[in-house]
């Protein structure tokens, strides 16, 4: 057990640095724009009209007077005493802000990271079991053609298909228009958030399904699959094959995370669903930095968190790993 | 003997595959004029046999403007996975080579790098850079680099180890005629197919990065541009603007993506003569 704490211990030091890391590339590399947020928000002419001592306000209030170093540790500061400053753009804290967008993102981004792991993986076996046979055919055509499609696309064509040719789902946003966030009911999230999860889900299926396939195809050809055939054993495939590709697949499972969360800012921006993602593309061009750095240092959390975790699994999965683990 | 082995056809798919693609690349440069041409006597035309895949609400030819956007596509796709295909392979030899820190700062860069979405990375790297066409760009290249730097990586230092190479360093071989001699001649196979199969990647992102908004300016027929415009008029039933252009997105990173996959089949000494 001390081995295993002091595995999770050194991951999550890592981890910390990682994210440390991203918060001053994310910092550097928005300090770096020549984009004036001033002008991008307030626009020439409106500046062009102000006095001195307005523009000076305005230029505090963005932050664009201060020296990028003083800026970051300041931001750093106070970051890690959980303060991550205030949105430009929504002139509330940014964790307020990124905590509601993060709470109408998760059901997007859960039921398309189960979604499309479990049909991914269940493809993959599928073609891999029967390499070279119709059916590996069909799964490996179809992944071609997903992988090579932009989820921003496969979300416009759903939306034609079943909000405007069909009419039978809504054409955007996370509740009706006009209705009050107290009365809006859980049927009219879920129906608001059907579209988007599928388009997410569709997108993340292919990467899956291809890795998915090519490690049952290689496992096929094991020569204890040879024997457990020639014992006239059955379900091989749910036995012994399903348990081989499990631990590559948990990796690329959790690996995925951030295929997914990076589809989500595309697929919320068709359906103006208001999520995270949505809410980094605002940020991005409104040059609202707080913000956009805090989402920024979440998402790679989540990724990062992923990562570890997939860690930690392979040794509860994997008996092996564990032993090997506590030799060492 | 067999005359029509799979290695030639592969050859033979690899050069079509090709064509195609120079094809439409030069088709769209030549008609990036008239993908920009507004005629308001032909508005909103459903496809048909003058203009196959309509026009918008401002009369502008959508097969123009399909064709001048992949092209444009196509440019920026081979410019950033050239580029980052050769950060890839500096970075990957030199943390191979060197070892010791320099390889701990590089891995961990890759990691940080492969941490942050690729989107949000892209829009990061592109606002620094004040958006356009050098924004998304730079974004694209600085992105895509990670994994292919990786497997460069491991295989120099698989390499490393072989009896030739550490036989070439007893003999006093220079660090850069190794290299040269030894090294990249066995990287080439599998640097060539990373390479095409960046393509799609490249591609894909630029498109989505522009449709978002963060990449070429809205005046250039790009693919994203096309599409991002398309969303105001689905709602009218105007499904033309959205289905041609993407679908044939669609063809041309597949074609990438089945080029990418032959090509490393080919050059593949496991899996060439099969």
């Amino acid at each position: 057990m001390r081995h295993r704490l002091g595995f999770a211990g050194k991951k999550l030091i890592r981890m910390a640095l990682l994210l440390l890391g991203t918060s001053l590339a994310a910092f550097l590399l928005m300090a770096a724009s020549p984009l004036d947020p001033l002008q991008t928000n307030i626009g020439q002419a409106a500046l062009g009209s102000m006095t001195r001592e307005q523009v000076d306000r305005l230029e505090e209030y963005w932050g664009t007077d201060t020296p990028p170093m003083e800026r970051y540790l300041g931001w750093l500061g106070s970051a890690l005493k959980g303060d991550f400053g205030t949105s430009l753009l929504y002139r509330r804290p940014v964790m307020e802000v990124i905590g509601q967008r993060l709470g109408s993102s998760l059901w997007l981004l859960l039921t398309a990271w189960t979604l499309s792991g479990a049909l991914g993986f269940v493809l993959g076996l599928a073609a891999g079991a029967n390499r070279g046979r119709w059916p590996d055919k069909l799964v490996r055509g179809c992944c071609l053609v997903l992988s090579s499609a932009p989820v921003f696309w496969l979300a416009l064509l759903l939306l034609m298909v079943f909000s405007v040719w069909l009419k039978v789902l809504p054409i955007g946003l996370a509740v009706p228009i006009g209705a009050e966030a107290a009365s809006v009911t859980l049927a009219q999230r879920l129906r608001h958030a059907l579209l988007p999860a599928l388009a997410l889900s569709i997108s993340g299926i292919a990467g899956i399904a291809l890795h998915t396939r090519e490690k049952t195809a290689d496992e096929m050809e094991r020569d204890y699959i040879l024997y457990a055939r020639a014992m006239g054993e059955r379900h091989i495939l749910l036995r012994h094959v399903v348990r081989n590709v499990a631990l590559p697949a948990i990796t690329l499972q959790f690996a995925s995370i951030g295929e997914i969360v990076g589809g989500s800012v595309l697929v919320e921006q068709v359906f103006s669903y208001p999520g995270l993602g949505q809410a980094a593309v605002s940020a991005g061009l409104g040059g609202d930095m707080p913000l956009l750095l805090g989402i920024a240092v979440v998402t790679a959390a989540l990724v990062f968190g992923g990562n570890l975790t997939a860690d930690l699994l392979y040794g509860a999965i994997d008996p092996r790993i564990r032993r090997e683990a506590a030799k060492r | 003997m067999r005359t029509w082995d799979r290695r030639r056809s592969t050859l033979l798919l690899l050069i079509a595959a090709g064509a195609a693609l120079l094809a439409v690349s030069v088709a769209g440069g030549l008609l990036t004029e008239q993908a920009m041409a507004t005629d308001f006597s032909r508005r909103d035309l459903a496809p048909c046999w003058g203009y196959p895949f309509g026009t918008d609400w401002m009369g502008r030819d959508m097969l123009a403007r399909t064709l001048a956007g992949l092209s444009l596509s196509i440019r920026i796709g081979v410019l950033t996975a050239g580029i980052s295909a050769a950060v890839a392979l500096i970075l990957g030899t030199v943390c191979a080579i060197s070892g010791g820190w320099a390889d701990a700062a590089v891995s961990w860069v890759i990691d940080l790098v492969m941490g942050i979405p690729h989107i949000l990375l892209i829009i990061l790297i592109s606002i620094a850079c004040g958006r356009g066409l050098w924004g998304v760009t730079a974004g694209v290249a600085l992105s895509h680099w990670t994994s292919l730097a990786r497997v460069v990586r491991g295989e120099v230092l698989q390499l490393h180890q072989a009896p030739y190479l550490r036989m070439a360093r007893k003999l006093g071989v220079s660090q850069g005629k190794l290299l040269r001699l030894h090294l990249l001649p066995h990287l080439l196979p599998q640097l060539l197919a990373g390479l095409i199969l960046q393509f799609p990647h490249a591609i894909l992102h630029e498109a989505s990065v522009t449709f978002l908004g963060f990449g070429l300016s809205p005046e250039q027929p790009a693919i994203g541009i096309v599409l991002e415009e398309s969303m105001g008029y689905l709602a009218l039933g105007r499904w033309w603007l959205a289905l041609f252009p993407g679908l044939s997105l669609v063809l041309v990173v597949a074609l990438f993506a089945l080029l990418g996959e032959r090509a490393r089949l080919l050059l593949s000494p496991a899996s060439a003569q099969g």
